[in-house]
């Protein structure tokens, strides 16, 4: 099926720009925003994290990691249907970009949007 | 009539991360928060089933609504139409938030009777600003009760620069105590230049 190749392979993509995204929160804020792991939406999070609530951004960051493992899961087992449902696939990949720009993941955020244009275009074609 | 002194917000969201964030963005403003994942659970906690009152189950008196426009089941619209259309519920303000800018959806839910519409990741100046808006309309009487809560947040603020300010100073006074002083808390008002910004995430 070459117009599902594109899909599995930005699966694939995505899953590495999570992997590269929790390298990214982990390194000093400076070097994580020069290499645009983090968008301005980190840094309002940030800013929000107080003595009162000290673990406020971590908390954040693990519930995301839950639900992007969870999307993925999804999105894996949706690429397995024959035919595919591409309104499904989008709106998974639709939550995911959600999620992952409220809390300012910007290289996640770009492999989703760029995964939605291919489910587009899939549907299109098919 | 007797006024909360703080105001109650019900956020709904299916997605978690967006709870969380909303639900700290609301506390941070000194309200109360009571976040749902969803227009159902809204419309529970609100008792339209068969209550004849605004208060929430647990009595407290809901003095806005922030929803989320895409959600499984009831989207954040469906809600709004219910709320409106209830005698017992439609004076509460209603916004919605969503991460997509269309103009129609936008029009429509303004139609319906929403407050407002906001454009997600939603800030804290955002937020602020409902707050105040929400203040206002609570009525003549509450323009104290509103003077209060904006003297007791930024009372709160102030503590917490002047206790970061006495442990700069004491790090300074104290030539040994070096290892005891968290780069953080000096940063804390550096908010608009993350570049020079040091602290490690995490």
């Amino acid at each position: 099926m070459e117009r599902n190749n594109n899909l599995h392979r930005q699966v694939a993509s995505l899953r590495q720009s999570l992997f590269d995204q929790i390298v990214g929160f982990n390194w000093f804020e400076s070097l994580a925003w020069v290499q645009g792991y983090v968008d301005e939406q980190f840094i309002e999070l940030e800013e929000l994290q107080d003595d009162a609530t000290p673990n406020f951004v971590e908390e954040v960051v693990t519930l995301f990691y839950n639900d992007s493992a969870r999307f993925i899961h999804n999105i894996d087992q949706s690429l397995e249907e024959h035919p595919l449902d591409f309104a499904k696939l989008d709106n998974y990949m639709h939550q995911f970009k959600g999620s992952s720009s409220s809390i300012g993941a910007k290289k996640v955020k770009i492999e989703c949007t760029q995964f939605m244009v291919y489910c587009r275009a899939g549907n299109v074609e098919g | 009539m007797e006024m909360a002194q703080e105001l109650h917000v019900l956020a709904v969201d299916d997605s978690h991360v967006d709870r969380k964030v909303i639900e700290r963005l609301l506390k941070i403003s000194c309200c109360k928060v009571t976040a749902v994942e969803s227009g159902t659970r809204a419309l529970q906690y609100l008792g339209l089933d068969g209550e004849k009152s605004s208060m929430g189950i647990d009595g407290l008196k809901v003095n806005l609504i922030l929803t989320d426009y895409s959600m499984p089941g009831m989207t954040g619209y469906e809600l709004l139409k219910k709320i409106k259309e209830s005698s017992v519920l439609s004076k509460i303000p209603v916004v919605i938030m969503s991460s997509e800018k269309i103009l129609p959806r936008i029009d429509r839910c303004l139609e319906e009777g929403a407050e407002e519409f906001l454009l997600k990741p939603v800030k804290l100046s955002d937020v602020k600003r409902l707050r105040d808006f929400i203040l206002r309309g609570e009525g003549d009487d509450n323009k104290e009760t509103e003077k209060n809560i904006k003297q007791v947040c930024s009372r709160k603020r102030k503590f917490l620069d002047d206790s970061t300010t006495q442990s700069m100073l004491s790090a300074v006074v104290t030539v040994h105590d070096i290892e005891s002083s968290s780069p953080e808390s000096s940063a804390s008002s550096e908010s608009q230049q993350p570049l020079s910004k040091q602290s490690k995430i995490g």
